[in-house]
Order: structure tokens, then C-alpha cells, then sequence
């Protein structure tokens, strides 16, 4: 049989502080604490009707969809020869596949010289363990430096989409943050105690398979992939303003040249001995050794800080667009 | 080895290093970087072809310490040597002619980030036609794809932003299917440098081993190529991202960045798969219709343009798919004349989009033929240089087009069953950019009265006013003049090229 309990009573109960908790209305260890739970997202009927509107007109004058017989036929045919077009497009491949040689075949033709020398010579040629690093970083290294820049040109892609480059005064900062903080909470207690407790093993486990990346799984891709990650959960927790101290547009700027043209001069010097038969100066040491297989932990670390500085800067376009 | 065979390599590399160093330039630092560099590959490129053509063969240069099958290997023959030079001359007359425009329809902050895609653009062109390694070609491409939709997309309106989204999905498209061509093709050979697929799938084709994977893979690298080349029914991306983007961009796109594609697509066609293999394997009567078509339907388009941009865009439609039906054709002959279309287009287009905007800029920025009457007589060197161009499309004597043309026609005579469509799709076409060519050049040269003039507050542009593009746009006119008048030693390089290709 339950008592109805006065509301003050009620009040000081472990249940109500909890459901508190639960609501994000009160925080009960630290009351200054901001939890702004998220808004709603509603929009007026006349602001709605406005957007129709002004589509409905942007189509008419750009495309003049009434009297475009073009676009009309296009969109009657589209739906069907669309869905003909994939069901076809699958039967092609799914009968191409099946004609395929059988896959994991000891005869195939892909089990040829070609993957014979990585394997059984990769480990004395290059002085990479690790053979996938041996093939993408020395064998085919001309490959992974288009590769690289390919990542580079997609960042400033993105750069010339959303980075806003109008002038930045006192307000306009005080207005970005009051905008970063309307989809992200800020300040979150617990999401900073995890990141303070996550982001450094979080970096050093992404160091580490950089620069394991001849001697075992890993690489630059991956490590920088790891590490962009964990600047973004930093990012997260403490806000712009906290890795603005070491991390800006003008740093990134600098690293991804420096790390790029690093990897260029390496692989030219080595392209061109190699292209007109001269002895390379740079030893392969012990297999296994940290400092070992030539230039393959350097041009890691290359590719591992381009991926970070892509993966951290397209986070930051999306979100404010500009550092 | 002699110092000049290492030109080749290092003109990739500048380029590619010259991207990132742009980065951290200013506009003005990284617009002279990317001149300078426009015109020392130039330099190197010339020099390489003179050395093929003393020495008469092709040579293959190692990158790295490791033998071409293992490692990579670019190779460079005399028809590679006439693609660099005249891309880099190109590209460096479309970058000068632009100037103007650039500085304007660019946001100041942004203009460093124009010359890293352009500088990586030169670099994927010229890995494009110096590589003999079909994955080193689709990393290239994915710079390429990726960098022409920065170019689309830095001059900021809204229809910019939907061309480049289009083309992107278009373009993705297209790579996705010439890396599934790809893989196909690995998985049937085990090889990735070209000449060693090319013995494989000889003895494929002999013993008919794996034949519809082979013609799968086949068709997949060819339509996914005719895809980013804007072949006709693939091209609904291109009016949108040729007209609205800034003049040197649709310039470089319509000029180089289609031709790369195509340049690749003959180089699987020859030292790839073997010619004879895709002959027989009848994708080329595909491409054959999809060309004729397109030459008719992109004329037809082109003539319902209102606006003088989108209309030269459309008439590139029609001209790749001269192109096509040159490959078409299944011919040596054919392949050489559709080589030196790509050419003579390059020339041509980039000239007529250049020449529209100093149109365009005497008649107060409008792009609707009535507001054209007399620009002629306001810009004279761009009445000339699009008058020339005009020509050249239609296919008048004395211009590149008119060569092109008679390639064209000379190939398709003697053929069995393709002769008269070819001859008919020509003589069509031919009328058709007549009609669409000349109503233009007739309309900016009828003259307007005086006070009509000073109503509009239309400008006149003198040759002192702006000489950069009024010099860029000499050189195109005489690089016109010279494909066509002495188109017989460019055709001989072309074939000799073509000998050594395979």
C-alpha cells in the first residue's frame, strides 16, 4: 500500500534526484553544469510554404519545368528504364562473376611471379616484416604517392566548399560559439572525463601503428586514420578553443606540405636512382629493428599525418567550417 | 641513359609537389608558381619528344629499384611526347586567358586553392599519358575526377554547386565502373602493367578462355571512360559544369580534362587489350552508334541553346562524338584521325570559350545571343578569335577542323558497312554546326546603332586593355592555323606514335 508522500518530502528522495539526473534538468554533483537538452526542431507552416514556394519557382526559372517537354518525358521514363537499367546491369556482373576464375585457387592466374617475388623476396628487398607496407610503400610507392595526394586534393576540395573566409571580429567569435552550441552540448562532464581518460592512449596506440607499420599490421593509413579520430573526440569534449592551441588551419597547412613534400623528395631520390641504376645510400638494416627498411617508416609517418590532418579537417569543415 | 629520359618523371613530380607548395602560398605567389611550372614541363616536354624522335622508340623508365612487373614503370613514345606538349601548351594559354576572370568570380582567399587543383590536374594528366601501369592510371584518374570538380565548383553560385555535384556523381560513376574493369581484368591475368596483360589476354583470346569476363571488363573500362568523357548519352553533366564554371575551368575541362580520359581509353585499346582483341569484340560498334548519335543530337542541342556558353558545351557533345566514332571505325586510320581530333579540339574549344567570355564582357556580361548584337566591333580580337574558332568547328579549309574532318571521312571510305553512316553523320553534323556556328558569328557582327549602345552602357575593349588574354588568344588562333596548315607532319607523328604505342 503505497503513502502519498508531500511534495518537499518527495523532493529530497534519491528517486526524484535520479529521474532529475535522467531528464538532464539538474546535474547532481555539479549544479553549474550546462545541459541543454536539444531542441525540438519545429518550423512556422508560413516558413515551410515560403521554401515550397521558392523552390517551385527556382525549378520554373532555371528549367522552365511547364514547358519543358524534356523533363517531362525524362521523368515519366526515368523510374522504369532506371530500374531495367540496374536489374541488367546486375545480370552482366553476376554472370561475369560466375565465369570468374574460381576464387582461392591455387591455379589461379593471380597467383602468378608477380605476388611470388613479394612474398618470398619482399622481406630481403625491402626489410620490411610486414609485406603489404613492403609492396604499397617501396615496390609500388609511385601508386601510394598519387594516393596520398588524392587525400590532400579531396581536403581542399572541401576547403573551397565550406570554409568561410569572411572576416572574423570579437562578435563573430562569440557568435560561433553560441551557434556550435545549438546541436552539441557543451562542456558535457562526463563525455570530458572520458576523452581526458581516452584521447592520449587513443593518440599513442595511433603512433604506435605508424611506426609499427613495417613491423606488423598497420601503416600510415590506418594509425593516421586512428589519430584523427582521437583529435576528434578531443574536439568534442573540449571544444574550438582548447585544440585551436596547437591545432590550426595555418599548422595544418604546414604539416600536410611538409609531410607531402617530404614524401616527394623521398620517393624522387629514389625513383631516380633506381631508374638510372645507382646504388641508393639509404640501408635496409635488420629486419625487425625499429629503424629498419630504408625509407618505409618515414614515408608512414608522412601518410600517417596526412590522413590525421584530412580526417580532423573535413570534421571541422562540416561542423564550422573554418578553424 | 641520357639526362633527358628522367624529363618525364620529373615533370610529374613537379607537378604534383607543386600542389601542396601552392598551399601554402598566396594567390599571386601561386599564380606565378603555377605559370612557371605550366611552362617548364612545357619546355621538358619538348625536349623528351625531340629525344624520342631522334631515337625513333620508345624507352621505359623504371620508378624505382625494383623491374616493372614488380614495381612501377612509366613508358614514353612518340605519340606520349606530342600529348604532353600540347596539353601543356594548352593549358597554359587557357590559365592566361582567364586571368581576369579568375581574380573576380574567385573569392580572394580561395585563389591559391584554384592553382593546387590545377598544378595536381597537370600532374594526373601527364601520369595519365606517360603511365604503363593500369592501377598507377586509376589513382591518376581519381586525382583528375576530383580536382575537376574543385575547378566546377570555386567560382560559387548556386548552379556551379549543382554542375559539380552532378559531375561528381557522373564521374564516380564512371570510376567505379573502370575500376571494376579493372579488377576483372586482374583477376582473369594476374598483371597490372599493361604490356603484360596484353600478352596474357592474347593467350586468353586464343584459347577463348574466360571470354565473357574479358568482354565484361572490356566494355566496363569503355563505358566507364565514355562516361567522364561526356560521350552522348552519358552527358547531362556537362552543359551545366562547362557553362557556369569560371572561363579557364571550362576551358581546361572541355580541353584536356575530357581528352585525358580519352587518351587513356586508346592506350588500353592498343597496349592493353590489343587492338585486333577489341575490334573483334564488337564494344567498338557500341561506341560507334553512341558517337554518331551524339554528333547529331548534341549539334541539335546546341542549336536550341539561348546562351552562348552552354552552347559551345553542347557542341563539345558533337565533337567527342567525332571522337568516338573515329575509334569506332575499328581502323588504324580511324584511331589517328579521332587522335588528332583531340587535338585539334583541344585547340579549338578552349579558344572558343575563351574568346565567348571576351564576347560576354563587352555586352555587359550577358550570355543570351540578343545581347551579343555587334560585340564584334566592341572586342575585336575576340570577334576574330571566336569567328576563327567557328570556322574551324564547321570544318573550313585553312582551320584544324577541316583536317579532322577529312581524316575523318578519308578513314570511313572502303568500309564495309560503316561507310555511309559516317559519311551521312558528317555531312549532317557539318550543316548543323553550320548553322548553330555562323547565326553566332552573323550575330556579333551586325552592327548596332550608336545610341542603342550608350543606352545599354556597353563597353568597348581594346587589344592595349587586355593584352594577356588578347595574346593568349593570337596563340590560339595561329596554334589553329599551324594544326591546319601543316597538319602532314602532325599526322605522320601521330602514326609513327601509334606504331610504337601498342
Amino acid at each position: 500500500m503505497s503513502v502519498k508522500v508531500p511534495e518537499e518530502k518527495y523532493k529530497k528522495t534519491r528517486s526524484y534526484r535520479f529521474r532529475q539526473w535522467l531528464d538532464g534538468t539538474k546535474d547532481p554533483y555539479l549544479d553549474t553544469v550546462e545541459m541543454k537538452p536539444q531542441e525540438v526542431f519545429q518550423e512556422d507552416e508560413v516558413v515551410v510554404e515560403k521554401r515550397k514556394e521558392e523552390k517551385k519557382e527556382m525549378l520554373r526559372r532555371v528549367y522552365d519545368v511547364e514547358h519543358n517537354a524534356k523533363i517531362r518525358v525524362f521523368r515519366r521514363v526515368y523510374r522504369i528504364v532506371s530500374v531495367l537499367f540496374c536489374i541488367s546491369l546486375v545480370f552482366v556482373l553476376l554472370t561475369a562473376v560466375s565465369h570468374m576464375p574460381q576464387f582461392g585457387n591455387a591455379d589461379n592466374p593471380v597467383n602468378n611471379e608477380v605476388s611470388e617475388r613479394y612474398i618470398e623476396s619482399g622481406l630481403q628487398e625491402t626489410g620490411a616484416v610486414n609485406i603489404v607496407t613492403g609492396m604499397i610503400l617501396d615496390y609500388r610507392a609511385f601508386d601510394t604517392l598519387g594516393e596520398s595526394h588524392v587525400l590532400f586534393i579531396a581536403t581542399c576540395t572541401v576547403l573551397i566548399l565550406l570554409r568561410s573566409d569572411k572576416k572574423k571580429g570579437k562578435d563573430s567569435i562569440a557568435d560561433m560559439e553560441a551557434n556550435d552550441r545549438i546541436y552539441e552540448p557543451k562542456n558535457d562532464i562526463i563525455l570530458q572525463t572520458v576523452a581526458r581518460i581516452l584521447v592520449p592512449p587513443i593518440l599513442i596506440f595511433g603512433i604506435y601503428i605508424i611506426l609499427g607499420g613495417h613491423l606488423g599490421p598497420g601503416g600510415g593509413f590506418s594509425g593516421g586514420a586512428v589519430i584523427g579520430a582521437g583529435l576528434i573526440l578531443y574536439l568534442n569534449a573540449f571544444g574550438f578553443a582548447k585544440t585551436e592551441r596547437f591545432f590550426t588551419a595555418k599548422m595544418y597547412k604546414w604539416m600536410s606540405f611538409g609531410a607531402l613534400a617530404c614524401y616527394a623528395l623521398a620517393k624522387s631520390y629514389s625513383f631516380y636512382t633506381g631508374a638510372n641504376h645507382i646504388e641508393s645510400v639509404i640501408p635496409l638494416g635488420t629486419p625487425g629493428a625499429i629503424l629498419s627498411s630504408g625509407l618505409i617508416l618515414l614515408l608512414n609517418i608522412c601518410v600517417g599525418i596526412v590522413v590525421a590532418g584530412t580526417m580532423y579537417t573535413f570534421y571541422v569543415m562540416f561542423r564550422k567550417g573554418g578553424y | 641513359m641520357e639526362f633527358v629520359q628522367n624529363f618525364p618523371f620529373i615533370s610529374i613530380i613537379l607537378s604534383l609537389f607543386s600542389g601542396p607548395l601552392s598551399s601554402i602560398l598566396d594567390g599571386k605567389k601561386a599564380k606565378r608558381l603555377n605559370l612557371a611550372v605550366i611552362t617548364i614541363i612545357g619546355a621538358m616536354s619538348v625536349a623528351v619528344l625531340c629525344f624520342v624522335i631522334r631515337t625513333g622508340e620508345p624507352y621505359v623508365y623504371r620508378m624505382g629499384h625494383f623491374p616493372a612487373p614488380w614495381g612501377n614503370e612509366i613508358r614514353v613514345g612518340v605519340l606520349e611526347g606530342v600529348m604532353a606538349v600540347a596539353f601543356c601548351l594548352i593549358m597554359l594559354l587557357c590559365m592566361l586567358g582567364g586571368i581576369r576572370e579568375r581574380e573576380v568570380e574567385i573569392e580572394t582567399s580561395k585563389q591559391n586553392l584554384y592553382y593546387i587543383m590545377v598544378n595536381l590536374l597537370l600532374s594526373s594528366l601527364l601520369a595519365l599519358i606517360y603511365t604503363n601501369d593500369l592501377f598507377t592510371a586509376y589513382v591518376f584518374v581519381e586525382i583528375n575526377t576530383i580536382s575537376a570538380c574543385g575547378l566546377i565548383m570555386i567560382r560559387q553560385n548556386g548552379r556551379t554547386i549543382v554542375a559539380a555535384t552532378r559531375y561528381m556523381i557522373m564521374s564516380l560513376l564512371g570510376s567505379g565502373m573502370l575500376l571494376l574493369g579493372i579488377c576483372f581484368l586482374y583477376g582473369l591475368t594476374g598483371q597490372l602493367l599493361m604490356s603484360n596483360i596484353q600478352e596474357a589476354v592474347a593467350v586468353l583470346a586464343k584459347t577463348g578462355q574466360y571470354h565473357i569476363p574479358l568482354l565484361v571488363s572490356l566494355g566496363m573500362m569503355s563505358v566507364g571512360l565514355a562516361i567522364k568523357s561526356a560521350l552522348f548519352p552519358f552527358h547531362g553533366w556537362l552543359p551545366d559544369a562547362y557553362g557556369y564554371s569560371t572561363v579557364s575551368s571550362a576551358a581546361i575541362l572541355s580541353s584536356l580534362v575530357s581528352k585525358g580520359y580519352i587518351f587513356l581509353l586508346v592506350k588500353i585499346f592498343y597496349r592493353v587489350i590489343g587492338f585486333d582483341i577489341v575490334r573483334d569484340s564488337k564494344v567498338i560498334n557500341v561506341l560507334f552508334v553512341f558517337g554518331i548519335s551524339g554528333m547529331i543530337m548534341g549539334s541539335l542541342d546546341a542549336i536550341r541553346a539561348k546562351d552562348i556558353r552552354r552552347m559551345i558545351a553542347y557542341s563539345s557533345v558533337a565533337q567527342i562524338g567525332y571522337i568516338y566514332m573515329g575509334f569506332g571505325l575499328g581502323t588504324t586510320e580511324g584511331v589517328i584521325a579521332s587522335i588528332f581530333h583531340i587535338l585539334s579540339h583541344a585547340a579549338t574549344k578552349s579558344l572558343l570559350f575563351i574568346s565567348a567570355s571576351g564576347i560576354t564582357d563587352v555586352s555587359g556580361k550577358h550570355k543570351d545571343f540578343f545581347e551579343l548584337t555587334g560585340a564584334g566591333y566592341r572586342n575585336k580580337v575576340a570577334g576574330v578569335a571566336f569567328t576563327v574558332g567557328s570556322l574551324s568547328m564547321v570544318g573550313f579549309p585553312l582551320f584544324s577542323g577541316f583536317i579532322s574532318k577529312i581524316l575523318f571521312a578519308q578513314a570511313a571510305v572502303g568500309h564495309t558497312f560503316k561507310m555511309l553512316p559516317t559519311l551521312i553523320a558528317l555531312a549532317l553534323s557539318t550543316v548543323l554546326n553550320t548553322v548553330y556556328f555562323l547565326k553566332t558569328v552573323i550575330r556579333i557582327y551586325t552592327p548596332v546603332p550608336k545610341k542603342e549602345l550608350e543606352e545599354k552602357n556597353y563597353v568597348t575593349i581594346t587589344m592595349k586593355e587586355q593584352p594577356v588574354k588578347s595574346a593568349a588568344l593570337i596563340c590560339f588562333i595561329v596554334l589553329n592555323l599551324i594544326l591546319g596548315l601543316f597538319s602532314q607532319p602532325i599526322v605522320t607523328l601521330i602514326e609513327n606514335g601509334l606504331k610504337m604505342f601498342a
